[in-house]
């Protein structure tokens, strides 16, 4: 078979239109090179730039009655609002949810087979699988992904024979259990209203309240963070999803305006 | 029949695997060993054949533990059986890392089945020769187990049963006798069923108790009681059996 070399022949005329003293005389073959000066730098850029700072607020707690899982719906690509509406809880299975932070794709795509590997798990040991088991998979596969460019920083949270569990786990291939997490651009801002308001003993609604408050305060700092704030909650039946709430709406709910006192009126004035 | 009993497992015209056979009958040939379950503790028991002046019977442990919840006695080729061990154990250690709870009795048992099953379905490689019995507790719902598998590579569990030489009689005396116990009352039916094939005392039997808490060796003193008090019962049954016809 012969070499295919087209890639080496030169796209571009040489130096404008093709005239006949210029005819039959090309550039040397070379493939395209990246209009750049830092040849082993510029890619690095370019992933820089793709790279979502992991855009988002995500958060998750345990508490008395089971786990909380809170998110916003803002995909963000720069400073570019891509969606308002993204799906970043997502479930596993009927009593376990996953949160999603980092690269969507990722995230979305390892969620899922960690759902096919905990079924296979339930088939063969007829008993379903622990969300310590869970995360550990999910862990394992991350790690051997190490440093080949997955942006996956999840929370797994699930009820299993133990009781509730909470797990962080993210594409650098760390796992940790936790009672508190929150995940994404916007969590300093959730941490500081979770943090001051949790206590072991909520109900099903103060928790959920609690939740959804952080999310919508992360929103409204965080510039990647936005659009709905989807509150779910895992108890011993599985999860439920509890609300999902505009946090525009949720701004005007929380500070509504206050008709101020006018202190001095524009009056019509008739003709002059 | 003689051109399909070659070193490779492959099938006979009339539907046998003739190496996975002619393992069984390895296994035949192996010690006695029994188990039986109770409500709260699973009994192993192994025939000991008598050792040599000069061996140290320590290094000769019958009855092994995989893991803290789970033990083994098998019946058959001892090589293979250390291998086969070894697997085990590592599998044991391996799903407690991936998965952060202990193996249940049921999957290391399928472990162990699929391991058999595997080499009599490679090439160059011989079937297992031996049979194991398997004994544990489950992680968390805390039920006993005992499991036995064959060279085939099959495996089903059960209340209670015997492998090795005579185990059709020792299971047939099981079958007979057998009925729900607990605690020492388990470790008698399991020491009873042996003694029904082997010589008696502690000297000629290997006994191990798993309970939640874990394995325990029973030492010969410990057999030689047991066996004494067996012994005993028996002949009160004699006793009472020949003793009314002359009341009368």
């Amino acid at each position: 078979m012969k070499l295919d070399t087209s890639g080496l022949e030169s796209a571009a005329p040489v130096w404008g239109a093709p005239s006949e003293l210029v005819d039959g005389f090309s550039v040397a073959p070379s493939f395209e090179v990246p209009n750049t000066t830092d040849f082993d730098g510029f890619q690095k850029e370019a992933i820089q730039m793709v790279k979502p700072a992991k855009g988002t607020t995500t958060l998750a707690f345990i508490f008395k009655e089971g786990v909380m899982v809170a998110a916003d719906s803002r995909a963000s690509m720069g400073g570019y609002i891509s969606s308002q509406s993204v799906k970043k809880i997502i479930e596993i299975n009927p009593y376990m949810l996953g949160t999603m932070a980092g690269g969507a794709a990722d995230c979305q795509f390892w969620h899922r087979n960690l759902g096919i590997k905990c079924r296979l798990h339930e088939l063969a040991n007829k008993r379903r699988i622990s969300v310590t088991g869970a995360s550990k998979l999910l862990a394992n596969i991350l790690y051997s992904y190490r440093g080949m460019g997955l942006s996956v920083g999840t929370m797994i949270a699930g009820w299993d024979e133990t009781g509730p569990g909470l797990y962080y786990v993210d594409s650098e291939g760390g796992r940790l259990k936790g009672m508190r997490f929150s995940v994404g651009s916007g969590s300093p801002y959730a941490y500081g209203v979770l943090d001051n308001g949790y206590r072991y003993d909520m109900s099903v609604e103060e928790a959920a309240e609690l939740a959804r408050r952080a999310i919508y305060h992360a929103t409204f700092r965080d510039g990647a963070s936005g659009g709905v704030a989807s509150v779910y909650y895992v108890g011993p039946n599985g999860w439920k999803k509890l609300s999902g709430d505009d946090v525009g709406e949720l701004h005007y709910k929380y500070y509504p305006v206050m008709p101020s006192t006018v202190e001095q009126e524009m009056v019509e004035v008739a003709g002059a | 029949m003689a051109r399909y009993d070659r070193a490779i497992t492959v099938f006979s015209p009339d539907g046998h695997l003739f190496q996975v056979e002619y393992a069984l009958e390895a296994v035949r040939k192996g010690n006695a060993a029994v188990g039986v379950r109770g409500t709260d503790i699973v009994v192993l028991g192994v025939e000991k054949k008598s050792a040599a002046k000069l061996q140290d019977s320590r290094s000769v442990r019958k009855i092994v533990n995989l893991d803290d919840h789970i033990a083994l006695a098998c019946a058959g080729l001892k090589a293979d059986a250390r291998v086969l061990i070894n697997r085990a154990r590592i599998e044991c250690q391996s799903h407690r890392l991936t998965v952060e709870d202990p193996v249940t009795v049921e999957y290391i048992t399928r472990y162990i089945a699929g391991l058999q099953q595997k080499y009599t379905q490679s090439g160059g490689v011989r079937p297992f020769g031996l049979s194991t019995l398997i004994v544990g507790f489950d992680p968390y719902s805390g039920v006993p187990s005992l499991y036995q598998t064959d060279p085939s590579g099959t495996f089903s569990a059960w209340k209670a049963n015997a492998t090795g030489r005579n185990s059709n009689s020792i299971r047939e005396f099981l079958e007979k006798n057998y009925k729900e116990t607990s605690g020492q009352e388990t470790v008698k039916l399991a020491i009873r069923a042996l003694l029904e094939v082997v010589e008696s005392g502690g000297k000629n039997i290997e006994v191990a108790v798993m309970t939640k808490e874990g394995l325990r060796q029973l030492d010969e003193a410990e057999i030689d009681a047991i066996a004494a008090e067996i012994e005993a019962e028996k002949e009160a049954a004699e006793a009472a059996k020949k003793a009314p016809p002359k009341e009368k």
